[in-house]
């Protein structure tokens, strides 16, 4: 069971940073919604696997599961729903606003930091093309 | 027990909730709960600053349960500190709130920071360690929601990147929590302390992994090397009252890391051994050299005044990983010069932005004024407080091994930000009066430069608090370096902290 369980929160975890660290809102909220799925399985864990035991103490069982990580896991729950559905609500308002939905800042060469006096930017051909996004889906 | 000890939690719950059901359409009562809040908490902080002032380590037990099975709350004199910079600094970002209409460019903002001071003080209170991340997490969201308050793509986009960021912290967290929870089987941080240190030998790596993940997820609130970059694009967008209150944001996780590394993962424990303060001492370097390479290099003032964050956040890490009383003495006075600086900063920028408008023109000179006050502050240039910190980082460094590379980063940052500052300086306040340079859409047909948008007097007044805090804390620097080397005394008294929160202790 140990083995079964590490391999679902060693998979989650690889999944969830690797969608993580792309480029388009829509799989960076996927990928932070599968890394609060794997902490909690790992949340779970942390307080040793049991089968069959009851989590309150009572003088007929001899031994009982750890029922506080069941309790952290609740609360790590409920924050993460919260969460997901603040940054999908942000993510939504973003994409309207401006019309991009790429998660890093730059629109086109400096837009971030340009100085007022510089004559404004103009479209270079060999620029990668920040601006019209290809191959992210593809 | 004082029941005083959790009112700086639970008063702005009840009073957000209040602004958030009751006024939301009614800005004006909304102002004046707000800074009857601030002012309220400024009183309880004071009473609750004053009554830690003989050294006693209060406990607070939720519940009455008695530690470690239930939650508790410990007041000393550093979470007191805390408390009371929190309030102080919420008044002056009200103020200012109120003076420059921010609060009606979007909706709900009172209620917003109410949520977020109840965050920011449960963190500087609590002392266990899964109920430190659950006010991380009520700080967290409200600040997604001032960091996207009165819209805009740029901003939003930005909000976007910070609550990712931000997400990802939090799963981390989690996992060190997890990890933490496994090898001691307590979350109580004093009890995790005692753990720590009669632990097996064979959990020793485990702990070890943990506190290194624990150690990852403060550096990002603090915005270390090489978490930092979220800060830039973060602080820049923020609406000016938030990214001044943010300020103190960052503090908090230079104060986790402060309080568990001083408390939990200490030298004395076999496993950590003097591995973390070797970890924090190059990332703190490199976080200030970025920002100060940031300042010298920001064109627009938002970027400068967020890059000045990071080097601040540089230097106070810097001090923080000397690791001796000295260290964490210049720490604290440290901190404290920099969340005002950085306030400051922030408000001031804001005023530039409002007397421009949508052009180039010079501000006016008070605000000009105000400007070179508060960059005198931030880069550490005497007579203000930045220098005297400075002075005492330098002082205290002398005992690390590493002293001739802090000195040089330290120096050459300062110089790199005096020049960053006087570039942008006199870009903005300078060069739109030079009949030269000027741009023709600041000048009059007459070819005299128009004069800037006037300012609301209760803008100025709430721009002024942070800086007249400033000169305050200047002019009281020996007392309050005294109250520091106090407090850095206390926590490296972990004894006492622990018998407070578990009751006496058997010697090991």
């Amino acid at each position: 069971m140990e083995a079964l369980l590490s391999l679902v929160i060693g998979l989650q975890t690889a999944g969830g940073i690797y969608l993580v660290l792309r480029r388009r809102t829509f799989s960076v909220i996927i990928g932070t919604a599968l890394l609060t799925y794997a902490v909690n399985l790992f949340l779970f864990a942390s307080g040793r696997l049991a089968v069959n035991l009851p989590p309150i103490y009572s003088p007929d069982v001899t031994s009982y599961t750890d029922p506080l990580p069941q309790a952290l896991v609740l609360t790590a729950i409920v924050i993460s729903f919260g969460m997901t559905a603040v940054v999908v609500l942000i993510a939504l308002g973003a994409y309207l606003e401006s019309d991009i939905d790429h998660i890093d800042l730059r629109r086109k060469a400096g837009d971030i930091d340009s100085d007022p006096d510089e004559i404004p930017w103009e479209q270079d051909p060999h620029d990668p093309g920040l601006e019209d996004p290809k191959g992210d889906f593809e | 027990m004082s029941h005083w000890i959790i009112a700086p939690v639970v008063l702005p719950a009840l009073m957000a909730a209040v602004m958030a059901m009751a006024m939301r359409h009614d800005v004006v009562l909304q102002r004046v709960f707000s800074l009857a809040l601030s002012l309220t908490l400024i009183a309880i902080a004071g009473g609750l600053f004053i009554a830690t002032l003989d050294g006693t380590v209060h406990i607070y037990q939720l519940g009455d349960w008695v530690a470690p099975f239930g939650i508790v709350l410990v007041l000393d004199r550093l979470s007191a500190m805390m408390l009371l910079l929190t309030s102080l600094l919420s008044v002056g970002i009200v103020l200012y709130v109120m003076g420059s209409d921010w609060d009606r460019r979007g909706w709900h903002f009172h209620a917003l920071f109410a949520f977020q001071l109840m965050g920011v003080n449960g963190a500087f209170l609590t002392g266990d360690a899964f109920n430190l991340f659950v006010f991380f997490e009520v700080l967290l969201i409200a600040s997604y929601g001032l960091m996207i308050h009165a819209g805009g793509g740029m901003r939003l986009r930005a909000g976007l990147q910070y609550v990712v960021m931000n997400l990802a912290g939090s799963t981390l967290f989690l996992f060190a929590m997890g990890t933490l929870y496994a090898v001691t089987g307590t979350l109580n941080m004093a009890d995790m302390a005692v753990k720590v240190q009669a632990l097996d030998p064979g959990d020793q790596a485990l702990l070890r992994t943990g506190g290194m993940l624990l150690a990852i997820v403060f550096g990002i609130k603090a915005a270390a090397f090489p978490v930092q970059f979220w800060l830039i694009g973060t602080y820049s967008n923020a609406p000016a009252p938030v990214a001044a209150f943010f300020a103190i944001m960052t503090k908090v996780g230079a104060y986790a890391i402060l309080r568990m590394y001083s408390l939990v993962f200490t030298p004395e424990a076999i496993a950590v051994d003097t591995f973390f303060h070797e970890m924090l001492m190059p990332a703190g370097l490199l976080t200030l050299l970025i920002g100060a390479v940031g300042v010298f290099g920001a064109k627009l003032l938002p970027r400068l005044a967020a890059f000045s964050v990071l080097a601040s956040m540089g230097t106070l890490l810097i001090a923080i990983s000397i690791g001796t009383p000295a260290g964490t003495t210049a720490a604290l006075y440290y901190l404290v010069h920099s969340t005002f600086a950085a306030a400051a900063l922030f408000l001031v920028l804001d005023l530039v932005a409002d007397s421009q408008g949508p052009t180039t023109r010079a501000p006016g000179g008070l605000v000009a004024s105000l400007f070179f006050v508060a960059a005198i502050a931030v880069c550490g240039m005497p007579p203000l407080s930045g220098f005297i910190g400075k002075l005492l980082v330098l002082d205290a460094a002398r005992s690390d091994p590493l002293w001739p590379v802090v000195w040089v980063v330290i120096l050459a940052s300062s110089l790199l930000l005096i020049l960053g500052f006087t570039l942008r300086g006199s870009r903005y306040f300078w060069k739109p009066l030079d009949p030269d340079f000027a741009n023709p859409a600041n000048l009059d047909p007459d070819g005299n430069p128009v004069p800037a948008h006037p300012i609301r007097p209760l803008a100025i007044v709430g721009a002024c608090v942070p800086i007249g805090l400033l000169l305050l804390f200047t002019l009281g620097s020996g007392p309050a370096m005294e109250h520091f080397s106090q407090t850095a005394a206390q926590l490296f008294d972990t004894n006492a902290y622990i018998e407070a929160v578990l009751g006496p202790q058997e010697a090991h």
